[in-house]
């Protein structure tokens, strides 16, 4: 076994450690968001898909590298975007002044209520 | 490794301290938003590097740039069109998705360094085979297996288990074929290996959901998630990709963690969800074995009476509220019984919704702050003190059977809704839930059954109560 292969490995499990230490003490409320935000994490994998293109001189290599790269992007983009939207929307009080007209007015409160205090935080 | 290679590796670690930097802010959320920022730099970072690395190499050819840019913007803007248009209803599809892609991504890679090495001089190295069969293989039945989930859970799939004859020993002969495969590779450079490897794991990761009812979704994804971590990171080996490798193990990491809780929240082992035990999809049994006892049907008028002088009532989400859309109309009852100064919060169980945590997300949504969220252990003491539990659309989870030995969900941990002063269950109908049992609730003297979608329920009640004390 190579010592290059020994320090990776060792990256590796001590990586799984942190992550288990890290995460273990994410609450039941943001574990959703949690497998958002981890989901566009494993979107690195866009390096690794543009690394192909180091080598890629032939037909085979340039589909690979495009779909890769194609995969890998949506996967990074779409995942952060996302957890962005989702994380947007937790918050600790109701926003006062909508919360109150959203009971007067019934059913069309909420959503305009919603925008408001997404631009205010 | 010379110079530059090396502080390429030294910002990928930098970029790694991000994503744990950003998971660790993920504790609260107060500083979540926060978190997502600093893993989101950490990814920039990492891809602003790689492009570096990329000029400096000097080698990629012009339609390699064509292709790699062309395609990672295609991606980018089919990600950002689905982030932005997708309802958080449909959130366990998309992480689905990205699963898929993520796995599909990573399996790509090592196909392509297998290639790369085929052709090199001296064939193929003994330890790059293992990761890269381990890649091919994790990546390929993410792919498939993940396609398969999302399409159960957007409904184009039936979400009843899918079980056919010969199943079992289809996947018995495709394990035998991957781990031959693997074994002929290790041995002897050879492409059509590498593809009929391919081939088996894709076919495997359809055969390995396929069978997994819809509720038993949240271990899959999280089950999934994590294959897709582990993937990553192998292809992180196959590369020698610090990034990778972190970013990988910290996915499979979170991954795992998850899908043990959500196992535990449903009692199951992992083994008994993957071969299928009773999840025989949301099945409806006839009304008849909750035996002799009385239901009582509820009007929408007592119910607001019960509720608008209780001092305490605690709200149960299920799954059946989020399918009738109804979280916006909890929200605006919520607030109507707030504002006459009865103390209102919900009991979260750790399996409501379609994947971790859902229920919280779609609540908060429909604006309600999330210290009202309570989880199971802490909520739970607090039934006794309430005068009305309000069950909506959840079942399973507050069957009071569970704590006995001998039904099919023994042992699963229920929220004790029982302990409430008094029960009112909006519910369509007395069809039973995903365990296919009846629920005890339903037959206590305390409980009282308001028959309707959640949606319509939700607004039959607020305008009740708001009638009532005008």
């Amino acid at each position: 076994m190579s010592t290059a292969l020994v320090t990776d490995l060792t990256i590796f499990v001590l990586a799984l450690l942190v992550g288990i230490e890290v995460i273990g003490k994410v609450p039941a409320t943001l574990h959703t968001p949690l497998m958002s935000a981890a989901n566009s994490i494993h979107g690195i994998v866009l390096a690794g898909a543009l690394l192909i293109g180091i080598t890629a001189h032939n037909v085979v290599g340039y589909v690979l590298a495009f779909v890769a790269a194609f995969f890998a992007a949506a996967n990074v983009v779409g995942g952060y975007m996302v957890t962005g939207r989702m994380l947007k929307m937790f918050r600790r009080k109701a926003v006062p002044p909508p919360a109150g007209a959203a009971s007067a007015n019934g059913q069309g409160g909420p959503v305009p209520a919603r925008r408001e205090g997404g631009a205010a935080s | 490794m010379n110079s530059f290679t090396t502080n390429i590796q030294l910002v990928y670690i930098a970029a790694a301290a991000c994503f744990v930097l950003g998971l660790h802010l993920m504790n609260s959320p107060a500083t979540a938003r926060r978190g997502n920022q600093v893993s989101t730099a950490g990814m920039v970072i990492a891809v602003v590097a790689t492009l570096v690395l990329l000029i400096h190499e000097g080698t990629v050819t012009g339609v390699g740039w064509t292709v790699l840019i062309v395609g990672a913007l295609l991606g980018s803007v089919a990600g950002l069109y689905s982030a932005q248009r997708v309802q958080m209803t449909a959130m366990p599809q998309l992480v689905s998705m990205f699963n898929a892609v993520g796995g599909g991504a990573a399996a790509l890679v090592a196909i392509y360094g297998y290639i790369e090495d085929e052709s090199a001089p001296g064939g193929v190295l003994g330890t790059t085979t293992v990761f890269t069969a381990l890649d091919v293989i994790i990546g390929s039945v993410t792919f498939t297996g993940s396609l398969i989930a999302a399409g159960k859970l957007q409904g184009v799939i039936t979400g009843q288990p899918v079980i056919f004859r010969g199943a079992r020993a289809l996947n018995v002969a495709l394990a035998v074929i991957i781990a031959g495969t693997t074994a002929f590779l290790f041995t002897t450079a050879s492409l059509p290996a590498l593809l009929i490897l391919i081939l088996a794991s894709l076919a495997f990761g359809v055969l390995m959901v396929l069978p997994i009812g819809g509720a038993d979704m949240p271990v899959v994804i999280s089950l999934l998630n994590a294959f897709t971590g582990t993937a990553v990171a192998m292809a992180g080996f196959v590369i020698t990709n610090w990034a990778l490798i972190v970013a990988g193990a910290l996915v499979g990491a979170s991954g795992g963690i998850l899908t043990k809780l959500m196992a535990d929240a449903m009692n199951r082992s992992l083994t008994n969800i993957i071969i299928g035990g009773f999840g025989t999809g949301d099945s409806a049994l006839p009304v008849a074995a909750v035996g002799d006892a009385q239901i009582r049907s509820i009007a929408a008028d007592d119910a607001a009476i019960q509720m608008a002088y209780a001092s305490k009532v605690i709200i149960v989400p299920g799954y059946g509220l989020a399918a009738a859309q109804a979280q916006h109309g909890v929200a605006e009852l919520a607030q109507v019984l707030e504002s006459r100064g009865i103390e209102v919060s919900y009991a979260i169980h750790p399996v409501a919704g379609r994947m971790p945590g859902h229920m919280n997300v779609l609540l908060a949504e429909a604006n309600v702050p999330y210290p009202l969220l309570k989880e199971m252990e802490e909520i739970n003491p607090e039934f006794a003190r309430a005068d009305v539990a309000l069950v909506i659309g959840a079942n399973d989870v507050t069957n009071p059977a569970a704590r006995r030995a001998g039904s099919a969900i023994s042992g699963m941990p229920i929220l004790d809704v029982d302990q409430a002063k008094s029960i009112i269950v909006v519910k369509r109908s007395m069809a039973s839930g995903y365990a296919g049992i009846d629920n005890e609730l339903y037959a206590n003297p305390k409980t009282s059954m308001y028959f309707a979608d959640a949606k319509k329920a939700m607004a039959e009640l607020t305008a009740a109560v708001k009638t009532l004390v005008g």
